[in-house]
């Protein structure tokens, strides 16, 4: 058997609080495609940093042709061929195709002043362009490609640096089917030629056609690895998930339900040919589970009023209602906690009290100007229902720890009458105790009739709290399951596209 | 992952940190040391510094220059800023002109018509800057020039007098001499500066505009209107630019439009700035820039008392500044660290 052109082994690495990875190995021949797959959160992305040189594992070793190696940083791992396109591509779209791909080695003309060959430049990027099959000239300004065609940039790119190990992470999640098959037959023109491929992706029929082997992580583990014969869409499925559901969550479903937020036709910005219905009950928690990216936060933020939609009619308890701005969505009662507590949720540099006060100052005053002490009085209240640690009302919220944080965004909402309460990710990068002081929070509001929606990339989360589970794909709803129909690999079958 | 980067702050959590309020009262603090050292030096070197007359003077100046920059300041709070407010001087004067002179109005309409056309301004480029989404240096940059281009076209490029036209002594009431020996114009600041207080650190749209400078966003999703807000700011600015218009024309007691006013968009700024308010938005208190405006009248004075070639007035405000911000920067990183 030849020698693997990498080998890496037993590799651990651990952030704060969390072990990103332990023990994973990643064995790659020439001119072969391995797929990785794994959730979100899985370890995927850190083991492919490690190899590209962004990040250093804590343990475990790194081979290239046999010989132990050090990825040190970027330009290392360039140096030993090495080559990542990430998801969000690397490229400049105010300069054309050929400084792209040239960009900090470029050709130069003799003469003292050194000035860069742009013929040169031209010729050298347009045979690199011809091999992954992009036919526009080099002097395009890169803005002006589409993604599928910018990502074959980047991997006219990685040929110019002559590179024998390609990751690519996620290449498809934003191109069409025509685009995608391009690209799957690049990469297979690629593997034909002896480069080796890391191939990322969440679609598993993509996997099936090119990968020659799959590896699965789990929690930061290794998660079992299958061969060419062996890779089907269950197999792989199986792989992914199933794990206990630790006893974390409340038990307790959902009591009394009456009617709540009736959403139809509902088009948001990022897909407006998808119209979208469904019902947020009182009483019950709605989870929305489904991949990165496949337009969950928007829908939220279409129901919040902050990036209106492109169609849609709300209804509460059967009464037509209207939802322009964040302004008249609080009005109706409509509260989001939002996927970015510190740039959309909370003015970090603002102490607890003015946070928590913001949205409805009138509250707070006696004759007409804001009174303090009205305002101490609600937040410390608030801040001891919710068991938020801090000094006192007037601690700057940016001094305090993630699950503060939550909690001040919370406190915030609480403090007016919430009908319903959005919560997008929740509960990402927070501690596991204030995880579970935020889940018995989201059971007691349902008890109290309030209507919960809940986005979560995180299954077990998804699973332990919702009463419901709506699953979507690419834009689309692709199922709700009940609870007796509650398991990761139905959730997985429908986040991939599948039917359920 | 992703998941990890927030767990990173718990290590900075110190329960002792100031709140935002006291790390500004700090600021204050340090501007108002230095302009005592300043004032204390000048009056051991010229002891005219310290006359009757002189500082009447000063306190008039103040008194001019404070009512603006105080719209400069709340407009600096919300992270824009007014570069428009020296050339709004030459027109608002040039037309006040000729509303007292050919056009005859009487003394109340005047007055309104001027703060009127300030708040109007205002209001447009506010208009450009939350609905349009320019930004606002581009936005009052073309108000600099496009005010400053009418101005002298409308007075053909003359200087522009009052003369003995009707109500004009009821302009110079208003807006010259003295009340119970304090100069009118310091009198208004006072005035403006109170009403203003009130409405940045007593009423919500005050705490509104802090929040919009720390984070337009956030503030948005706490379901404020944030664009009426920034646009509010600008109004309060053009109108008080209105009110400083008529103060500065009638000390001049005429209005040359090409250099009118020059400037004075800046000497605002310069004053918000050293009164503690940050270019980046969310920082800064109305004692502050009041502060920062009798250090640069203080500076400018001191020119002259002190002897030193007027034409480098610029040079020592400047160097002021300089040391101040520097100052100031090290005094708030020594804090952070601790």
């Amino acid at each position: 058997m030849t020698t693997p052109t990498l080998e890496m082994s037993n590799i651990g690495k651990r952030y704060p609080g969390v072990v990103a990875l332990d023990g994973v190995s990643l064995e790659l021949h020439p001119g072969e495609i391995v797929a990785l797959i794994g959730e979100n959160g899985a370890g995927k992305s850190t083991l492919m940093k490690i190899l590209g040189g962004v990040v250093q594992p804590d343990n475990g070793t790194i081979k290239l042709d046999g010989s132990i190696a050090k990825i040190g940083s970027v330009a290392e791992a360039i140096k030993h061929r090495i080559s990542f396109i990430h998801q969000e591509l690397n490229v400049l779209d105010n300069l054309d195709v050929g400084s792209n791909i040239f960009l900090g080695r470029e050709p130069l003309m003799g003469g003292p002043l050194r000035l860069v060959d742009r013929a040169a430049v031209r010729r050298n990027a347009e045979i690199y362009l011809q091999r992954v099959g992009l036919n526009v000239p080099a002097n395009t300004n890169l803005g002006k490609l589409s993604i599928a065609q910018q990502q074959l940039v980047e991997i006219a790119k990685a040929l110019s640096l002559d590179a024998r190990i390609l990751i690519m992470d996620e290449p498809t999640s934003s191109l069409t089917l025509a685009e995608t098959d391009r690209l799957l037959e690049v990469a297979m023109e690629l593997r034909a030629a002896g480069v080796s491929i890391v191939y990322i992706s969440h679609r598993l029929n993509e996997v099936r056609r090119i990968a020659d082997r799959v590896v699965a992580l789990r929690d930061g583990k290794p998660a079992g690895a299958l061969s060419h014969d062996e890779i089907t869409h269950d197999a792989m499925v199986r792989m992914m998930v199933g794990r206990d559901v630790q006893q974390f969550y409340p038990s307790g479903e959902a009591s009394a339900v009456s009617d709540g937020l009736a959403v139809e036709n509902l088009r948001t910005q990022r897909f407006p040919k998808i119209p979208l219905n469904f019902k947020v009950n009182c009483g019950e928690i709605l989870g929305f589970s489904g991949l990165i990216g496949a337009g969950r936060s928007e829908v939220a933020q279409a129901i919040f009023g902050v990036d209106p939609p492109v169609s849609g009619n709300f209804a509460w308890a059967g009464k037509p209602i209207k939802v322009k701005n964040a302004r008249e969505a609080i009005k109706q009662g409509i509260y989001l906690a939002p996927e970015d507590r510190r740039l959309s949720g909370l003015i970090v540099q603002m102490p607890i009290r003015e946070n928590i006060t913001l949205p409805a100052l009138d509250r707070y005053k006696t004759a007409g100007l804001i009174n303090r002490r009205k305002e101490d009085r609600v937040a410390s209240k608030l801040s001891a229902r919710l068991r938020v640690k801090a000094p006192g009302p007037s601690t700057v919220v940016s001094t305090l720890s993630g699950g503060n944080q939550q909690k001040v965004v919370l406190a915030k909402w609480l403090s007016l009458e919430p009908r319903m309460l959005i919560f997008d990710e929740p509960t990402r990068g927070i501690d596991v105790g204030a995880k579970s002081e935020i889940y018995d929070l989201m059971r007691t509001l349902a008890n109290e009739g309030v209507a919960v929606m809940m986005i979560s990339s995180d299954m077990e989360e998804v699973l332990g709290v919702s009463d419901r589970i709506a699953v979507m794909h690419e834009g689309r709803i692709t199922g709700t399951l009940e609870r007796e129909q509650f398991s990761e690999e139905a959730i997985m079958q429908l986040a991939v596209g599948g039917s359920h | 992952m992703t998941a990890v980067a927030p767990l990173l702050q718990q290590s900075s959590t110190n329960p002792q940190r100031r709140t935002w309020r006291d790390v500004l009262a700090v600021k204050e603090l340090g501007i108002f040391v230095l302009l005592v050292v300043l004032c204390l030096f000048v009056l051991y070197k010229n002891p005219a510094f310290g006359e009757r007359e002189n500082v009447r003077d000063v306190a008039e100046l103040v008194g001019m220059y404070g009512i603006f920059s105080i719209g400069q300041g709340i407009v600096i709070i919300t992270g824009g800023i007014d570069l428009s407010m020296g050339s709004m001087f030459a027109l608002l004067g040039v037309i006040l002109s000729i509303m007292l002179g050919p056009w005859k109005w009487n003394w109340e309409s005047a007055v309104l018509g001027t703060i009127g056309l300030g708040a109007l301004l205002g209001a447009l480029h506010g208009f450009l800057i939350t609905k349009v989404r320019l930004q606002p240096f581009i936005v009052t940059l073309c108000g600099l020039l496009i005010y400053r281009g009418l101005a002298r076209f409308i007075a053909s490029d003359a200087t522009m007098g009052f003369g003995q036209v009707r109500d004009i002594n009821t302009f110079h009431y208003l807006f010259t001499g003295n009340f119970y020996g304090v100069p009118k114009s310091f009198v208004c600041l006072v005035i403006v500066a109170a009403i203003m207080w009130v409405v940045l650190h007593r009423t919500s749209f005050g705490r509104y505009l802090y929040a919009v400078g720390r984070n337009e966003d956030a503030t948005r999703y706490s379901g404020i209107n944030t664009n009426g807000v920034i646009a509010g700011t600008y109004i309060i600015a053009g109108t008080l630019t209105g009110i400083a218009a008529m103060y500065i024309a009638f000390y001049v007691n005429s209005v040359s439009p090409s250099t009118h006013g020059n400037f004075y968009e800046l000497y605002a700024v310069a004053a918000a700035v050293l009164g503690g308010c940050s270019l980046r938005g969310g920082e800064g208190s109305i004692v502050g820039i009041i502060l920062g405006t009798i250090l640069l009248r203080v500076l400018s004075n001191l020119v002259i008392l002190l002897g030193i070639d007027s034409s480098l007035d610029f040079a020592v405000m400047g160097g002021v500044i300089l040391i101040g911000v520097i100052a100031d920067r090290l005094l708030t990183s020594r804090r952070s660290v601790r």
